[in-house]
């Protein structure tokens, strides 16, 4: 399950202005920021930052990172052209995070919630030890205090550079959703511009209730390695939200303004 | 069967050898003509020049003769170690996956449930195995006959040898990661033993899908992985010819294996590999299969399930610091 690295991907530069990475329209930042970075003209959906998601989905100030002391090791001296250590720390220092993933409590419309954002600026949101242990040590705590869980994906799947103890992190967090269930306790999964691999093929498919922004890729294979294995082009939408809508694979597609209100009615429907 | 295939590059001069070995042997007998020191010694060569490749593999050897054209598969093993094997199709949802293959039998007078990864061993068995790739209704009939087992307390055998699971249209249609996911939750919470037994290749997810147990063997030069060595090779190394330098960094061989954790036990394979003596690594197996099966049916459920929790709970590794100051106060705050 590779990790596709974001190709060459410009980030959205500073100052007034942004350009739409799919329309080209120029942007006024303020605008940008108004309608929760989707492009006014194409509705194209910028990639959000753990912070701004936790800005746009949790009550303001409620936000409470835990497991933050867990850093990742290098348990197999990982080398290619470049150093799985070296990779590690310039993706920390690309996006100010420890690792791909962002844990902790919080509220939404008043909920209290365990959540984990992942961010696939840090190395493809790959799941690796950190991740995997980050996102079974919630909802092991959201088991104890009872209180929903809700994982934001956006992922290429299970990272190569710690082999097969990235592919156990899928059997080591569903096997946590699965006491979940025992407690009865919901979690909702949403699904975001990618989602991949082995962080798909694990938890971000085992939602109660699994939401998709708007045009997101979302599939087991990557779309390369389906082409290359099947020697044909792929058709158009394939593996978008709407995609995996039409064939019953997620409960709903939910425009980014609309998705606190949304998670806040599930919620409300579970705890009555 | 040796006689029929070059086998592999670095395998060839024993094969060669074997050949030739034969060939006088039948010599022996038919020309009535003593060649018996020669072949006496053309033996001890052999045994030789076996050590010599096959005593010390590279990763990259392993994953080709975890890939050897001749190593046997899951129904081989099935037969091998089992009798009166019934097998059941189809996922009762969408279709019947015969890179899949589901069934009941008897291993030692005991009922089993047995599931396993089946390749084909030729062109044709292969168009409909595709060579062992699963889609979607493989993972769910796979589940379907272990939620059997699970409701008349049998135990349950499972087979891995994959490249992986398949990456197609229909696959993704019918939900690919959906099928793993789901199975990976409810092989953590399956009520009877399951020992999982890697004979082949561990293909990532798709090894995974039916690779959570109690009990995790693995065969000596089987291989088990995230990505396979080449798809690794030309995303990291941006070359797929880097294959073998992948190979070795995903530490993806039984040895390393063990290592982790990630595996409970190595079951020993013949000098060379298994596809020269099914029979030795057969007996090993059954010998550990029928342990773990006994050691496993005196545990309580919650004793069993408990454990299969912990086997996957504790595999990763990071660093955990001292959480600081002000995550103290919190976790404080907390436990009040």
């Amino acid at each position: 399950m590779p990790v596709e690295e974001p190709g060459g991907k410009k980030s959205v530069p500073g100052g007034l202005w942004t350009k739409c990475e799919k329309c080209n329209e120029i942007i006024y930042n303020k605008e940008l920021g108004k309608s929760f970075k989707v492009c006014p003209k194409c509705g194209y959906y910028f990639r959000l930052t753990p912070k701004q998601r936790i800005k746009l989905l949790l009550d303001r100030g409620s936000f409470r990172e835990n497991y933050a002391n867990l850093k990742p090791s290098d348990p197999l001296g990982f080398v290619a052209v470049q150093s799985y250590k070296n990779k590690v720390k310039q993706d920390q220092k690309k996006t100010g995070l420890s690792e791909a993933v962002i844990s902790g409590e919080g509220r939404i419309g008043k909920h209290k919630v365990a959540i984990a954002i992942l961010d696939f600026d840090f190395m493809g949101g790959s799941m690796a030890s950190v991740v995997g242990e980050r996102v079974t040590r919630l909802i092991e705590k959201a088991i104890k205090k009872r209180i929903p869980v809700v994982i934001v994906s956006s992922s290429g799947g299970a990272r190569m550079q710690e082999g097969v103890l990235s592919l156990m992190q899928m059997a080591k967090t569903s096997a946590a959703l699965g006491l979940l269930d025992r407690g009865k306790i919901p979690f909702i999964s949403i699904l975001t511009n990618p989602t991949t691999g082995g962080v798909s093929a694990s938890f971000a498919m085992l939602g109660d209730v699994i939401i998709a922004e708007p045009r997101a890729l979302i599939g087991f294979a990557g779309p390369r390695v389906i082409e290359q294995t099947i020697r044909q082009k792929l058709p158009e939408g394939f593996q978008t939200s709407e995609f995996l809508l039409k064939h019953g694979l997620i409960d709903m597609i939910v425009e980014r303004k609309d998705l606190k209100n949304t998670i806040v009615r599930i919620l409300n429907l579970f705890s009555s | 069967m040796l006689a029929e295939v070059e086998g592999l590059d670095f395998e060839r001069p024993v094969v060669q050898l074997e050949k030739k070995i034969e060939e006088l042997k039948n010599l022996d007998v038919n020309e009535k003509v003593d060649f018996s020191q020669e072949i006496t010694s053309l033996e001890k060569k052999c045994e030789k020049l076996k050590k010599e490749i096959f005593g010390n593999l590279t990763p990259w050897q392993k994953v080709q003769l975890a890939r050897h054209p001749q190593r046997p598969y899951t129904l081989d093993y099935i037969n091998l170690l089992m009798s009166d094997f019934v097998e059941l199709q189809g996922d009762r949802g969408f279709a019947d996956d015969p890179a899949m293959v589901t069934g009941m039998a008897k291993f030692k007078e005991e009922t089993v449930v047995v599931i396993g990864h089946q390749k084909g061993r030729t062109l044709q068995e292969n168009m409909v195995r595709n060579f062992g790739m699963a889609h979607p209704e493989g993972y769910r009939k796979a589940l379907r006959t272990m939620k059997l087992a699970e409701k008349f307390s049998i135990p349950i055998i499972s087979f891995i040898d994959t490249p992986g699971a398949y990456p197609g249209i229909g696959a993704e249609e019918r939900g690919q990661a959906e099928a793993i996911a789901r199975n990976l939750k409810a092989m953590s919470e399956l009520e009877v033993p399951i020992i999982v037994v890697i004979v082949g290749e561990g293909g990532s997810g798709g090894a995974l899908g039916i690779g959570v147990g109690d009990k995790v063997l693995m065969l000596e030069n089987a291989i088990y992985s995230v990505i396979s060595p080449e798809g690794c090779a030309s995303i990291l190394w941006r070359d797929a010819a880097k294959a073998p330098e992948a190979a070795k960094a995903l530490k993806l061989t039984a040895q390393d294996l063990l290592g982790l954790k990630v595996i409970d036990e190595i079951i020993d394979e013949p000098l060379g590999g298994v596809h020269r003596d099914i029979e030795f690594v057969g007996r090993h197996l059954e010998k550990k299969i029928k342990r773990y099966l006994n050691e496993l049916k005196n545990l309580s459920v919650e004793e069993l399930l408990r454990k299969r929790y912990q086997k996957f709970r504790l595999l990763g590794e990071f660093i955990e610091v001292q959480p600081s100051r002000k995550e103290k106060t919190e976790i404080k705050k907390e436990k009040k």
